[in-house]
C-alpha cells in the first residue's frame, strides 16, 4: 500500500478549498490566532532572536555528526531495555510496527500525534492488517472519523470548524445524549475523553511520536497539551515510538533549549503543558510504564538529504511557524498541498520524500515572500530550497513544454541587450496598433493574469528609449 | 559609504547606475525618470547604462540558473564601474546584491566581481535615505497614501523605515498605514500566472486591507507588486490609484496613475 499523494492535482485542489466556505472561516484562526500568538511570545523574550541561534547551532552540530548520536542514541536506548530499529523505507517501518503488533497479538492500538505515522500511511496499513488504531490526540481523533489526512503539522484538525465537530461527534458517537451541549470547545474535548476512555483502558500497544531524541540519555521526548500522549504510552503494555533520524539531540541541555523556541514558534506558549521525557521499560519498582518499548528510526530518504543542499531542512522542529505566516497556506489550508507535510516546509520536504515528479507543484506554489524565512526558529532558508527543487525540476525536464519554451525565449532576448531592445519596440508599437488601452480587461496569451485583475497597459515607449531622446 | 567619502576620494558627486528593471522599463518608464531625478536632488551622477535588460529574477526563479548566471554576468559587467547601482525595486535589487553572489560563486572570473557589484547596489528609497544621507524631498501630493512594503525588499534588504521618512517630508502628504502592510500581494512574479486563483485570493485580501485604510493611493517600491494590485483595484471597481513610491517623492504625483494611461 502506499500514500495516496494529490499534489499533482494541487490546482484543482486549491480552487475547491478557495471555494470551501467552512474551510476558509476555519482557516482564519491559522491567519489571525498563531501569528498574533507568536509575535507576542517572541517579544516577551529578549533573548528570543539568540535563541533561535543556539537552536539552529545545536541541530546543524547533530546533523554533522549524525552517524555517532545515532549510534550513542542506540546505546543508551539499550542499556535503559528498550528496543531500536532502524528503518530505511516507509515499507520498513510499517513491517517493524506490523512485527511488534503480531508479537503481542495486538488488536487495538492508541497513538498520540505523529506525522512520521501520517507519512507511512500507518494507520491504513494497520486497519488492513486487522489492527485498530485509535488516534487520542482530539485534533487526530476528529480527522480519523472524518476519514482525512491532518492538515497541520501541530493543529491536525485545523481546517475544521467547531461546528462540523459537533456534527461529526454527534455522527460517530453511539449514545450521545441530544440535548448535551457541545457549543464550546472544551465540551468537545469532555466528549471526546469519555469516548476515549475505555480505548486506553483496551488498548495493547501504544504509538507516540517523539520531537526530540536525545543521545545522552536514550530518552524521547513528547510534547503535547492534552496529556492524551502520557496515557498513550502508559497505560498499554508496549510502547512503540515512530521517530526519524533528524529527531536526534545530543544532550538534555540541548533538548531545553530546543523547547524553549519550539512552543514559542509552534503555539506563542512558553512551554508545552506536557513535556514527556521517556527512557526504557518499567524498570523494577516503577510504579507504571510499558513492560516492551520499542523506538522505530526512519530514514526514508533523509540520509540523501544530508548530503547536499537539502541538508539544512533536516533542522526542522516540526512548530508549524512557517505555515502559520503564509500567505498560500492562508488561502488554500493544508489539504491541497496533498503529501503529508504542508506550507513552506512541505513544500521542501515533500518532494524529497515522494519524488520530485508527483509534488513538482508545492515547491512552486509559493510567492518567495520570505515570511516562512523570518519566523523559522532554526532559520531554515525555505525559499532557497523551494527554488533548489524548481532547479531540479528544470533540469530534469518537468516544466510543461509550453512553459519551458516561453522562458527560453525569454531568456534568449534578455541575454542579448541589442535585440532585447529591438524586440521589445517592436513589441510596444505592436501592442498600440492593437489597441490603445489604459489597462486591459483580456489579452491573449495573457489569461493568467487577466482571469482576476485588469493587465496595466506597457508604455508606448520604453523607459530606455525615453531616456536616450530626452538626454 | 557616506557621500562624502567618496566625493572627498574623486572630488566629485558619486556616479550612480540607474538599474531600471524590465518593468519599470516596458510598463513603467515614469518611475524611471522618477529616480533619475531623486538620485540627482541626493546629489549624485546618473547613468542608465544601455546594456540592461532584466536582473534575470524569472530565470532565476523558474530554476533556470545557467540562463540566471548568464544575465548575471551582463549585470555585472554592464555596471561594475559605477560608484552605485541603484534600483527602484526591492526584489531586483535584492536579486543582484544578495543572490549574485551565490549565483555566480563558482565562476572564477565573476565571482569577486559579483560580490563587489552586490556591496554597492541599493534599492532606490535605501540608497536616498542610507547612503545619501537624504532626509527630505521637495515635494507636495495632497491626499492620504497607504504604503505596501514589498516582500524582498522588507525581508532581504529592512527597507521599511527609509521610505515612510521620505514620505513623510512630502508637503500635504498623509500616510495612512493599512492592516498587514507586511504581507505579501500574492505577485510573486510567474506565481501569479501558474497559480492565478491562490495569487487572487491573496491579493484580494491585500485590496481590502488596502481599501480599509481610507487612503486614496496605494503607494510601493516594486512595479510588479503595483501592477498586481492595481490590476486588482481596477477589476474590483476600487477608486484607488497605485503609484511607485518614486514618483510621489519625485514631486511627479499629478502625472497618471497605474492603469490610467501615460
Ligand atoms: S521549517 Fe522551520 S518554521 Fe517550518 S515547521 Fe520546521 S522549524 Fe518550524
Amino acid at each position: 500500500m502506499s500514500l495516496s499523494i494529490t499534489s499533482p492535482a494541487f490546482k484543482e485542489n486549491a480552487a475547491l478549498a478557495l471555494a470551501d466556505v467552512d474551510l476558509q472561516q476555519a482557516l482564519t484562526h491559522v491567519e489571525r490566532g498563531f501569528i498574533e500568538k507568536r509575535r507576542k511570545a517572541a517579544e516577551a523574550l529578549p533573548e528570543f532572536e539568540a535563541l533561535r541561534d543556539e537552536a539552529r547551532a545545536i541541530k546543524e552540530h547533530t546533523l554533522a555528526h549524525l552517524d555517532l548520536y545515532l549510534e550513542a542514541f542506540e546505546a543508551k536506548a539499550q542499556h535503559a531495555g528498550a528496543e531500536v530499529h532502524f528503518a530505511e523505507t516507509a515499507e520498513d517501518a510499517r513491517q517493524a510496527v506490523l512485527a511488534i503488533c503480531r508479537r503481542a497479538k495486538a488488536r487495538t492500538v492508541t497513538k498520540g500525534k505523529s506525522m512520521i505515522s501520517e507519512e507511512i500511511g500507518l494507520n491504513d496499513f494497520l486497519e488492513e492488517n486487522d489492527i485498530a488504531p485509535v488516534e487520542t490526540d482530539l485534533g487526530e481523533y476528529i480527522i480519523q472519523l472524518r476519514g482525512e489526512p491532518p492538515s497541520h503539522i501541530i493543529a491536525p484538525a485545523v481546517h475544521v470548524t467547531r461546528n462540523q465537530v459537533e456534527q461529526e461527534f454527534r455522527r460517530a458517537h453511539a449514545g450521545l445524549d441530544p440535548e448535551r451541549d457541545l457549543s464550546e470547545p472544551v465540551s468537545l474535548l469532555a466528549e471526546a475523553r469519555a469516548a476515549l476512555r475505555e480505548k486506553f483502558l483496551a488498548a495493547d500497544i501504544g504509538i507516540t511520536g517523539a520531537n526530540f531524541l536525545i543521545a545522552e540519555t536514550g530518552s524521547s521526548v513528547i510534547v503535547t497539551n492534552e496529556g492524551n500522549g502520557d496515557l498513550t504510552q502508559i497505560l498499554p503494555r508496549v510502547h512503540i515510538v515512530l521517530a526519524s533520524i533528524e529527531k536526534l539531540v545530543p544532550t538534555l541541555e540541548d533538548v531545553s533549549t530546543l523547547l524553549r523556541v519550539l512552543a514559542r514558534s509552534a503555539t506563542g506558549q512558553d512551554m508545552s503543558v506536557y513535556t514527556t521525557f521517556s527512557t526504557g521499560p518499567r524498570r523494577p519498582g516503577d510504579p507504571d510504564g510499558p513492560e516492551e518499548t520499542h523506538i522505530v528510526i526512519l530514514d526514508n530518504g533523509r540520509a540523501e538529504m544530508l548530503a547536499g543542499e537539502l541538508r539544512e531542512m533536516l533542522r526542522c522542529i516540526r512548530c508549524g511557524a512557517c505555515m502559520n505566516h503564509c500567505p498560500v497556506y492562508h488561502a488554500i489550508g493544508g489539504h491541497a498541498y496533498g503529501a503529508t507535510y504542508v506550507g513552506p516546509m512541505g513544500a521542501v520536504l515533500a518532494p524529497a520524500l515522494f519524488g520530485l515528479e508527483k509534488t513538482a507543484n508545492l515547491p512552486n506554489a509559493s510567492t518567495f515572500c520570505g515570511r516562512c524565512e523570518a519566523v523559522c526558529p532554526v532559520r531554515i532558508p525555505l525559499p532557497k530550497l523551494m527554488r533548489h527543487w524548481r532547479e531540479r525540476e528544470y533540469e530534469r525536464h518537468l516544466k510543461p513544454a509550453a512553459e519551458r519554451g516561453g522562458l527560453k525565449f525569454w531568456a534568449f532576448l534578455a541575454k542579448r541587450p541589442g535585440l532585447y531592445r529591438l524586440a521589445t519596440r517592436l513589441g510596444l508599437a505592436a501592442l498600440s496598433r492593437f489597441g490603445r488601452q489604459d489597462s486591459y480587461a483580456s489579452l491573449p496569451f495573457a489569461g493568467g493574469w487577466t482571469r482576476h485583475r485588469d493587465l496595466p497597459a506597457p508604455a508606448a515607449k520604453s523607459f530606455l528609449d525615453q531616456w536616450k531622446a530626452s538626454r | 559609504m557616506p557621500p562624502s567619502e567618496v566625493a572627498g576620494q574623486t572630488g566629485k558627486a558619486p556616479r550612480v547606475g540607474l538599474f531600471a528593471t524590465c518593468l519599470v522599463d516596458l510598463f513603467r518608464p515614469q518611475t524611471g525618470f522618477a529616480a533619475a531625478k531623486l538620485i540627482e536632488a541626493a546629489g549624485a551622477r546618473v547613468e542608465v547604462p544601455e546594456r540592461q535588460t532584466c536582473c534575470g529574477q524569472p530565470a532565476y526563479n523558474s530554476g533556470d540558473r545557467a540562463d540566471a548566471a548568464a544575465i548575471a554576468r551582463q549585470v555585472v559587467a554592464a555596471f561594475e564601474g559605477f560608484d552605485y547601482v541603484v534600483v527602484p525595486s526591492g526584489s531586483c535589487a535584492a536579486t543582484i546584491s544578495r543572490h549574485y553572489p551565490a549565483l555566480l560563486a563558482d565562476d572564477p572570473s565573476y565571482a569577486h566581481r559579483a560580490r563587489a557589484l552586490a556591496e554597492k547596489t541599493f534599492e532606490l528609497t535605501a540608497f536616498l535615505y542610507d547612503v545619501m544621507g537624504m532626509r527630505e524631498v521637495k515635494a507636495s501630493f495632497s491626499g492620504a497614501v497607504t504604503y505596501h512594503d514589498s516582500c524582498s525588499g522588507l525581508r532581504e534588504l529592512t527597507v521599511r523605515k527609509q521610505p515612510r521618512a521620505l514620505l513623510a517630508s512630502v508637503d500635504g502628504l498623509t500616510l495612512k498605514e493599512m492592516k498587514d502592510a507586511d504581507v505579501c500581494c500574492g505577485f510573486g512574479g510567474a506565481f501569479c500566472v501558474k497559480y492565478p486563483d491562490v495569487s487572487n485570493a491573496i491579493v484580494a485580501k491585500k485590496v481590502a486591507a488596502i481599501e480599509d485604510s481610507r487612503a486614496e493611493t496605494l503607494l510601493a517600491g516594486d512595479i510588479g507588486c503595483l501592477m498586481n494590485m492595481a490590476g486588482k483595484l481596477k477589476r474590483e471597481g476600487k477608486n484607488v490609484k497605485a503609484r511607485h513610491v518614486a514618483e510621489v517623492l519625485a514631486d511627479m504625483g499629478d502625472e497618471p496613475a497605474i492603469g490610467e494611461g501615460q
